[in-house]
C-alpha cells in the first residue's frame, strides 16, 4: 500500500493509512466547531430579536388593526379626479404648483450644496483617517473620531442648533446636511483609501513625493471613481434628507408639507408627496446610471 | 561615489541585513544575487530610505543618508531613483504624468496638488520616453500597456529624476525573456552613456553575468561574494544559493533571458555564457 512513500521522497516514515486517518480527524474536528459557532450565533441573534420586539412594541395583531387606518388616512389625502373635469380638476389639486416646484428646487439645491461642502470636507479628513497612509497613531485616532462625531448626531438635531444659530430658512439645514455628510463620506472614503493598491504609493515616495504628494498622485487617482460613487449615492440621501429638515424650519419643501398635515389640508398632503416622489425617483435613477457607469466601466481619462 | 558602513537591519527577530560593508564607485552597473530572503532587497531599500535605517552609515558623497529627514530626505530619494519588480506607476494616470511623477522631489506642493508641471519637464518626460522608445504611447493610461512596456516608462520616470544612482528592485522579474532583455539592455545604456550608477537586484545568473561590471552575492543577510562575472566560479554560486542538503544549482534553470539578443554591449559577455 505505502509503496509510494519513497519514490516521491516523503521524508515521513507514516503509512498512508494513517495520514489519512489524521486528515479525517481534524477535518471531523474542524466540522463540530464550525456548527457550534454557527448554533452559539443563532441562539444570539434569536434572543436580541424577541428582546428588541418586547422592548419596541412590536404586535402583530396591532399593525393588522393599524394597517387599514394608515391606509385611510392615506386615501383621504387623495383628491377626487373626474374624466369630464380632470384638467380642472387636476389645476385645482396642484393649485400651488409654482410654489411648491420653488421650494423642491430650493430642497434639491440644499442637499446640492450640502453634499458639496461635506464631500469637500470628508475629502480633506478621510486621508488621516486611514490606517495604511499615517504612521502616526494618534493623528489616526483624532481623526476617525471627530468623523465618527460628525456623523452619529442625528441631522435633524445639528439643524435644530443651527435654526436657534442662524435662523430659520435654507442656511442651517445646508449646515446641517454638510456635517452629517462630511462625517458619513469621510468614513467612506477613508474605507476606499484603505483599499488602494500600496505599489503606486511606494513609486512615489521613491521619486522624492511629500505626503499630500503621495496623497494626490498615488491614492486619489485610484479611489477617485469610488469617491465619486458614494459622493452621488449621498447626494440621493440629501435631498430626501433635506425635504425632511423644514419640519424644524431649516428650509425646503418639509416646511410646507408639515403646515399641510398639521391644517389638514389633505389634497395638499398627497400633491407635495407625490412630487417628491417623483422628484426623489428621478434623481436616484439619473444618480445609479452614472454610478454604475463610472464603477462599471471605469473611467476612460485618467484624473 | 556610494559607501556602505557595516550596515546591520532587523525586522523583529529577523536579521536581513548583516553588517553589510560595500563600497560603489561611479558608473558601476551591479548586479546582487541571492536567494528569496537573502536581504536583496532590504540592502537596496535601506539606501533610499523606503526601509527606515537600521545601524551603521550610508554615505553618498560625504553625506550620512540614514540621518537624513524632511526636504533633505525627499531630495535624496530623487538623487537615488527606484525600479521596482511591479512597475509601481499609477495605473490610472496616464504615461506622461506617471513620467512626471520624477521631477516630484524638485517641486513644491501646491503645483504638484494640481498636476501642474512646467514646459520644460513636459519636454524633458518626453525626450525620456522617446529614447525608450515610448513616445507613441504617452498619453495613453499607463494600465492599458504591457509589463515590458511598463517597466521602461520606470525607467523614463527614474530618468526625470536626475538620478546619481539608479536602485533596481528585480526588475525583470515579471516579465517574459524578450522584454526582460529590453529592459536589461535600457538599464546598461543608461549606466554607460549617462554614467549612472546602477545596482540592480537579480534573482537569475545569466542577467547578472549578461549586464553588469560586478556580481555582488548576499546569503542570509550576508555579501558572500563581491568580484566580476569571471570571478564567480561553481563553487561561488553553490555558497551563494545552495542548501546543505541540496544539489548544485543548475545555471540553466534560473535563467530567463533569452541567449538569442547577442547586440548591444553586453553582447560579448552573453555569448560566452550561453550554455
Amino acid at each position: 500500500m505505502s509503496t509510494l512513500t519513497h519514490t516521491n521522497g516523503r521524508l515521513t516514515s507514516t503509512t498512508r493509512e494513517e495520514r489519512l486517518l489524521s486528515f479525517n480527524a481534524r477535518y471531523r474536528q474542524q466540522q463540530f466547531t464550525r456548527r457550534n459557532w454557527t448554533l452559539l450565533y443563532g441562539a444570539l441573534f434569536l434572543a436580541a430579536l424577541s428582546g428588541s420586539v418586547a422592548v419596541s412594541d412590536f404586535s402583530i395583531p396591532g399593525l393588522i388593526k393599524g394597517l387599514p387606518m394608515a391606509w385611510n388616512y392615506i386615501a383621504g389625502t387623495l383628491p377626487t379626479l373626474t374624466l369630464e373635469n380632470f384638467w380642472a380638476d387636476l389645476a385645482n389639486w396642484y393649485w400651488g404648483l409654482r410654489f411648491w416646484l420653488r421650494l423642491l428646487v430650493e430642497t434639491i439645491l440644499m442637499g446640492f450644496v450640502g453634499t458639496v461642502l461635506g464631500g469637500g470636507v470628508a475629502l480633506l479628513l478621510c486621508f488621516p483617517a486611514s490606517r495604511n497612509l499615517v504612521e502616526n497613531t494618534g493623528i489616526y485616532f483624532a481623526a476617525r473620531r471627530s468623523l465618527e462625531f460628525l456623523r452619529t448626531v442625528p441631522e435633524l438635531v445639528f439643524a435644530l442648533i443651527f435654526v436657534f444659530a442662524f435662523g430659520l430658512g435654507p442656511f442651517a439645514g445646508v449646515l446641517a446636511i454638510a456635517v452629517h455628510t462630511a462625517g458619513s463620506l469621510g468614513k467612506l472614503f477613508a474605507e476606499v483609501n484603505e483599499n488602494v493598491d500600496p505599489r503606486p504609493i511606494e513609486g512615489v515616495r521613491a521619486a522624492g513625493g511629500n505626503w499630500p504628494m503621495l496623497m494626490r498622485l498615488g491614492v486619489v487617482p485610484q479611489a477617485l471613481p469610488n469617491y465619486a460613487s458614494y459622493l452621488l449615492l449621498r447626494f440621493e440621501i440629501n435631498v430626501r434628507g433635506a425635504s425632511a429638515l423644514g419640519i424644524v424650519g431649516a428650509g425646503g419643501i418639509g416646511q410646507e408639507l408639515y403646515v399641510a398635515i398639521r391644517q389638514f389640508e389633505y389634497t395638499d398632503i398627497s400633491a407635495i408627496m407625490l412630487l417628491l416622489i417623483a422628484t426623489t425617483s428621478i434623481i436616484d435613477i439619473t444618480c445609479e446610471t452614472i454610478r454604475h457607469r463610472l464603477i462599471g466601466q471605469d473611467m476612460q481619462a485618467g484624473h | 561615489m556610494l559607501e556602505l558602513r557595516k550596515v546591520t537591519k532587523a525586522f523583529g527577530e529577523t536579521i536581513a541585513v548583516n553588517n553589510v560593508s560595500l563600497r560603489f564607485e561611479p558608473g558601476q552597473m551591479v548586479g546582487i544575487i541571492g536567494r528569496s530572503g537573502a536581504g536583496k532587497s532590504t540592502l537596496l531599500r535601506l539606501i533610499n530610505r523606503l526601509a527606515s535605517s537600521g545601524s551603521g552609515d550610508i554615505v553618498f558623497e560625504g553625506t550620512n543618508v540614514t540621518t537624513l529627514s524632511g526636504k533633505a530626505l525627499r531630495e535624496w530619494r530623487a538623487r537615488c531613483a527606484m525600479v521596482f519588480q511591479q512597475f509601481n506607476l499609477v495605473n490610472r494616470l496616464d504615461v506622461l504624468t506617471n513620467v512626471l511623477i520624477g521631477r516630484i522631489g524638485y517641486l513644491g506642493t501646491l503645483p504638484v496638488m494640481f498636476k501642474h508641471f512646467s514646459t520644460v519637464d513636459r519636454a524633458a518626460a518626453a525626450l525620456a520616453l522617446d529614447r525608450l522608445d515610448l513616445l507613441p504611447q504617452a498619453l495613453q493610461r499607463a494600465d492599458t500597456l504591457s509589463g515590458g512596456q511598463q517597466q521602461r516608462v520606470a525607467i523614463a520616470r527614474a530618468l526625470l529624476q536626475n538620478p546619481k544612482l539608479i536602485l533596481a528592485d528585480e526588475p525583470i522579474a515579471s516579465l517574459d525573456p524578450r522584454n526582460a532583455r529590453l529592459v536589461m539592455e535600457a538599464l546598461r545604456t543608461i549606466n554607460l552613456q549617462d554614467k549612472i550608477t546602477v545596482i540592480t537586484n537579480l534573482h537569475t545568473l545569466d542577467a547578472a553575468r549578461a549586464y553588469c561590471d560586478r556580481i555582488i552575492g548576499m546569503a542570509h543577510g550576508h555579501v558572500v561574494f563581491d568580484g566580476t562575472p569571471d570571478q564567480l566560479t561553481s563553487a561561488m554560486i553553490q555558497q551563494i544559493y545552495g542548501d546543505a542538503n541540496e544539489t548544485a544549482v543548475d545555471e540553466s534553470l534560473t535563467s530567463t533571458i533569452a541567449a538569442t539578443g547577442a547586440e548591444g554591449p553586453a553582447g560579448k559577455r552573453q555569448l560566452e555564457t550561453a550554455h
